[in-house]
């Protein structure tokens, strides 16, 4: 490759890393400022974090959004993990094509269509059978639940086009029957994948403002709408400590998991490279 | 072998798979078209409906007279729309600031991804993560970071009023150039990712070919890296554009009164305004222009999919 290429792609990279990663730096180091103000550095102090865990309201928010995550992304792991077999394993059927446009639209519509429309259907079905009653936790952990399970479906479709169909065909020639089939080999070889999807419905339910604002109740404001109100009139180092703490806990969990998913992609190439040695 | 002879089990096993693929395709199908598919179409339907102090804030456009029904569609709503110049504004807004603000994404995401699909491979997979994680830590407080840094009182005035390069503070924030930083910063990876991938899987040897064979460096490229990694170029852009046409929070937080964009639009007419059949009908206006980009996106990914299985 010739210098002066790599030398643009390289200040590239840099630049664009800066670009991502400095902003996040910053509200990080602010966060322990002692002074009210952004642009004064008034000493290290972690007040802010004190006031944050006395702040009432904002621990119950945390604490309906850690529900409403944990819910939405296993039911939503429950609903992708089919939809994502469905489309790479069994060929065509009627309405393929409807199904796949209701996974990829998920994944772009402007969240405020989504929030709109689920509004307006659990109003319309409260009318029609009485169910949803009222608006709150349940609304939002099936509004989170239903693009969460986009998510899903993409991550286990890409995985199990890239994984080797012939095991699964074995097993069939043998006689197993199609559910024991899942259960036994393609579970297990998807496993990373599902634990990429829930933590990904996990973290995208735990984000999510707009939609949530429309479906959601009295008595149940989650963490991002509680954020919304109070970051409309500016920084707050409130909000600065709030974000540091989110930041760092989603790096641990992240750093863990890809971790776990790197020592089992290490056992599955190791056990069947041992396979292969063997006659 | 008759029917009676058989247990339970076996009646299970049968049913099973007789009706297992229908069930395992059933259950994630008509969860998505309950609350995904018909919840468009009740939007569509309120869009026609009136406003009416009542709850829900609609009137109903199905009535029982003389034991039939009659349908009263009200095109109020969308000749309001066309009417009012606020509306018509706010759409085309949307779609130059999402599309300018693609453009500068490309620009910036295209070379991050070449360099991290020709890195070496330990060093590759480490700027892949740091392409990802931004991706996993909150949207909302990316957003939120942007505030402290372009505000009167923010980092970057700080910064050049104590060098002293300006003597009054610039006005970062509150205009559209914060929106354009706004969302080229939290869509770059969703840029980066389907790039990458396209790139990554290239065969570097077909460029070297070219070079050989007297090919200038940027001929090589317009020539055969561009056209090859053209699919990664749409999807990464249809996966910017079509969130950015609706983004609300990115010019509620960084822009100003003035940056009319429809998702905002939307959001007034539903929280502040309470009208919800013109919200629908907004919400039925910015989807008609999507729809297009949405089914292109679609087409993409189901090509992708199929040239990787």
């Amino acid at each position: 490759m010739n210098g002066k290429r790599s030398t643009f792609l390289i200040s590239a990279l840099v630049f664009g890393f800066a670009f991502l990663y400095v902003p996040i730096l910053l509200v990080m180091i602010y966060s322990f400022n002692e002074g009210k103000l952004v642009t004064v550095w008034a000493g290290f102090s972690t007040k802010w974090y004190v006031s944050l865990f006395n702040n009432d309201g904002m621990i119950d928010a945390a604490w309906n959004s850690l529900r409403i995550g944990v819910m939405s992304a296993t039911l939503a792991l429950a609903l992708g993990t089919p939809a994502g077999l469905v489309m790479s394993r069994f060929g065509r059927f009627k309405g393929r094509t409807l199904f796949s446009g209701m996974i990829a639209a998920p994944l772009v519509m402007p969240e405020v269509i989504t929030g709109l429309s689920l509004l307006l259907l659990f109003v319309t079905l409260e009318q029609l059978i009485g169910w949803p009653a009222g608006r709150g936790i349940a609304t939002i952990t099936i509004a989170h639940t239903t693009f969460c399970a986009a998510y899903v479906a993409v991550v286990v479709q890409s995985r199990l086009s890239g994984m080797d169909i012939s095991v699964e065909e074995a097993a069939m020639d043998l006689g197993a029957k199609p559910a024991k089939i899942f259960f036994v080999i393609t579970l297990p070889m998807i496993l990373p994948a599902l634990l990429a999807g829930w933590l990904l419905s996990f973290t995208l339910s735990l984000d999510d403002l707009v939609i949530a604002s429309f479906v959601a109740g009295p008595g149940s404001t989650t963490l991002p709408m509680k954020v919304f109100s109070s970051v409309r009139l500016g920084v707050s180092p409130e909000i600065n400590a709030l974000a540091t703490l989110i930041i760092v806990a989603m790096s641990v969990m992240i750093l863990i998991s890809s971790l776990l998913i790197l020592r089992s992609e290490r056992n599955r190439s190791r056990s069947s490279a041992s396979a292969e040695i063997q006659p | 072998m008759s029917s009676d002879k058989l247990t339970l089990k076996q009646k299970f096993d049968r049913w099973m798979i007789k009706h297992g693929r229908v069930l395992v395709i059933g259950i994630p199908y008509f969860w998505l078209f309950l609350f995904f598919l018909v919840p468009f179409l009740i939007v569509l339907k309120i869009s026609f409906a009136m406003a009416e102090y009542a709850q829900p804030p609609y009137s109903s456009l199905f009535e029982w007279i003389d034991e039939g029904i009659t349908v009263t569609l009200n095109f109020g709503n969308y000749l309001f729309l066309l009417s009012d110049s606020l509306y018509a504004t706010a759409y085309l807004n949307s779609i130059r600031i999402a599309a300018i603000s693609t453009i500068i994404t490309l620009l910036i995401g295209y070379p991050m991804a070449y360099g991290i699909a020709r890195a070496r491979g330990s060093v590759r997979s480490v700027l892949l993560m740091l392409v990802i994680l931004p991706f996993w830590t909150s949207f909302l407080i990316r957003v939120y970071a942007w505030i402290g840094i372009l505000d009167r009182e923010g980092l970057i005035n700080a910064f050049l009023l104590w060098t002293g390069i300006i003597s009054e503070p610039l006005i970062m924030r509150q205009t559209e150039f914060a929106v354009y930083v706004g969302i080229v910063y939290t869509y770059l990876p969703f840029m980066i990712l389907p790039l990458y991938s396209t790139l990554e899987k290239m065969d570097v040897s077909l460029i070297e070919a070219a070079l050989d064979l007297g090919c200038k460096p940027w001929q090589a490229f317009a020539k055969i890296t561009l056209p090859l990694s053209l699919p990664g170029i749409l999807a990464g852009s249809l996966l910017v554009f079509i969130p950015a046409v609706g983004e609300f929070v990115i010019p509620e937080l960084l822009g100003g009164p003035n940056t009319l964009m429809i998702g905002r639009t939307l959001w007034n007419e539903f929280f502040a305004n309470r009208d919800w059949p013109i919200a629908s009908a907004v919400a039925i206006a910015m989807l008609l222009f999507l729809v297009v980009p949405i089914m292109w996106f679609q087409h993409i990914q189901s090509k992708q999919e199929e040239s990787q299985s």
